[in-house]
């Protein structure tokens, strides 16, 4: 009981604080570092779906962020109108991940990784060489962003309130798809995929539900990106983007609902930071990489909360037995 | 159809760089079933290490080998040191070899800095042969002959030595062949040194082509990883037959669908994937 409340008034001061988070840093600059971090945190909890979850890792879901802007952003360019660029940017994000899932679900564990490796640089291959379609590396400007409910989302403030919406309503998606019995079904086929195929369930097809259910947020973050960036280039398809997007699940926690929130937010921040002061952001993603791999595999996160359940435990038995020491001295 | 003929010889030199790239990444991926997402930055790290040699006026030759034995040794460090620790952690090691690649490519960057460098063609084999009327570059036709031994040593070396066939023991079945009394730890050391020095040799022999620049990693491993899906883990006829399909494809894409030709690299792939998941010469893996 006392864990749910405290949970809930953690959950309730979390919400305030990003609610209220544009009252109290007034500076532009570190709204859309904020916004930034949100829209990852979307792309970070999508792929968790697939690797924490699923137990499938996948280095291609910078491809499908890809599509799903480039989608908009070329639709917009033709002089589509938002809704209509983004819902079609939406549908074909569907059709990719279906196709991926389908050629990607041959395989598991290492087989899995590369298919989508592979997959994913055919999206970069096609954003980069295919310069009639994609314009190659000079990419797609995205002239504007658009206005929902009569707020123009131009500023960097109501964007900021717009992508907060967006990211609460991805956790509540998440909080509810893990706990649904489709999520347990999911968690059954990474522990003990034979059990599940003996008990009935199709593992197959809980996978690939899964993989659509993840490149649906994984589209929904690509179209928060090109609006807030107002360009997209191939790099973002290139096997680095997916590389970070995995970071941010495992250095924040895999199969966590915070990890990768947490994830996202290091990143962000350390890119920003890093790249302010050296370019060398790649050498830096790269040994973070090794070193949480080979130190922290769990994630901060889990670890974190391992110390922080130690920690607490300990303080908690110490009143018990001294209480009891008194006791047998009367 | 002169057209064709010189393609036919690009696609063929390609397929034989592409050979000596992907014939480690095969051996490597088949005997400790990771691949290795670094092989480009072996392949670009060798590059580097060999036009550095060449600038100070050595033989391309010795430059090349200096190169290969150069990664070797690191390949074997890095194996011993880090892949490891992390032993029996499949996706560990992987993610690691993508760690270390970006690394790589950062410190390339920062070393060689993010201009091309092009060696010149060693002056033995500049120029064109003739025959009945149509050039070939000299050059392409020594990297196919390259290719060719390398190859035949290769196979002597996996399927006539001892050596060779405890890797083949291995690659077959590892807890077995431990044992039997194989080190296969110390295989693993060897096989993925052998790796990292065949990619460096690669790089160099490349280089007068292809050039070296940034970048350059990143577009050799997707190429090498889909040689080893197309002909199969482990398996260097696959290998070898998986490089010159996609060399053929690579060139006559190029020249006929400038467009799409990355893409075309990756439709045979597909194909076998849905068709026959092992790879044209894999085995089943139980």
């Amino acid at each position: 009981m006392r864990r749910i409340t405290l949970r809930s008034v953690a959950i309730t001061v979390a919400v305030l604080l990003l609610a209220t988070l544009p009252l109290w840093i007034a500076n532009t600059y570190y709204v859309n570092i904020a916004s930034q971090i949100l829209l990852f945190a979307v792309l970070a909890l999508a792929l968790n779906v697939l690797v924490g979850y699923g137990g499938l890792v996948s280095l291609g879901h910078a491809g499908l962020f890809a599509i799903a802007g480039y989608t908009a952003a070329l639709l917009l360019e033709a002089g589509h109108g938002h809704l209509f660029s983004d819902l079609a940017a939406i549908v074909a994000v569907l059709i990719a991940s279906a196709v991926f899932a389908v050629l990607a679900l041959r395989a598991t564990g290492i087989g899995f990784l590369m298919i989508t490796l592979a997959l994913g640089q055919i999206v970069w291959g096609l954003a980069y060489r295919w310069a009639g379609l994609t314009h190659g590396d000079n990419g797609v400007n995205v002239s504007g962003r658009p206005t929902v409910l009569g707020v123009s989302l131009a500023g960097a403030i109501p964007f900021y309130f717009a992508t907060l919406v967006v990211f609460l309503v991805a956790v509540a998606a998440m909080a509810l798809f893990v706990r649904s019995p489709f999520g347990a079904s999911l968690r059954g086929t990474r522990d003990q995929p034979r059990r599940m195929n003996a008990l009935g369930y199709n593992v197959w097809l809980i996978r690939f539900v899964a993989f659509l259910f993840s490149g649906f947020w994984t589209g929904v973050a690509g179209l928060l990106f090109i609006y807030y960036n107002q360009f997209i280039s191939p790099q973002v398809a290139a096997l680095q983007s997916s590389a970070e997007a995995l970071l941010m699940v495992i250095s924040g926690g895999s199969a966590t609902l915070l990890g990768p929130i947490v994830g996202a937010a290091i990143v962000v921040i350390m890119k920003n930071v890093v790249s302010a002061y050296v370019e060398r952001w790649n050498m830096a993603l790269g040994i973070i990489f090794v070193l949480i791999i080979t130190f922290m595999p769990e994630g901060l996160v889990p670890g974190s909360v391992r110390l922080w359940k130690a920690a607490w435990q300990r303080i908690r038995r110490r009143p018990a037995t001294t209480a009891a020491l008194e006791e047998q001295r009367p | 159809m002169s057209q064709w003929l010189t393609l036919a010889v690009n696609s063929i030199s390609y397929g034989g760089l592409l050979f000596l790239l992907s014939a480690g990444f095969s051996l490597i991926f088949g005997l400790m079933r990771i691949p290795n997402l670094m092989h480009g930055s072996f392949f670009l790290l060798g590059a580097y290490f060999g036009v550095t040699f060449l600038a100070q006026g050595m033989n391309f030759w010795l430059a090349a080998l200096l190169s290969a034995a150069a990664m070797a040794a690191i390949g074997a460090l890095i194996e011993r040191f880090l892949l490891r620790r992390l032993a029996g952690q499949e996706l560990a090691q992987v993610l690691l070899t993508l760690g270390l690649s970006f690394v790589v490519a950062d410190a390339c960057l920062m070393i060689w800095t993010g201009d091309p460098w092009q060696p010149e063609t060693p002056h033995a084999f500049q120029g064109a042969v003739q025959v009945s009327g149509l050039f070939f570059p000299i050059y392409r036709l020594v990297i196919v002959a390259v290719a060719v031994v390398i190859a035949i040593a290769l196979w002597l070396l996996i399927d006539w030595t001892r050596l060779g066939a405890m890797i083949r023991a291995g690659v077959d079945d590892a807890p077995i062949a431990r044992v039997v009394g194989i080190k296969v730890s110390q295989l693993f050391t060897l096989v993925f040194a052998l790796g990292a020095g065949l990619a460096a040799f690669a790089g160099v022999v490349g280089s007068p082509v292809l050039s070296v620049y940034p970048g350059l990693d990143a577009e050799m491993l997707p190429v090498a990883l889909i040689v080893v899906i197309l002909g199969g883990s482990g398996s260097l006829l696959g290998a070898l037959v998986g490089s010159f399909i996609i060399g053929f494809l690579y060139n006559f894409g190029q020249a006929w669908f400038p467009d799409l030709a990355y893409v075309i690299l990756f439709l045979p792939m597909v194909v076998v994937l849905v068709v026959r998941p092992q790879g044209l010469f894999g085995k089943v893996v139980p």
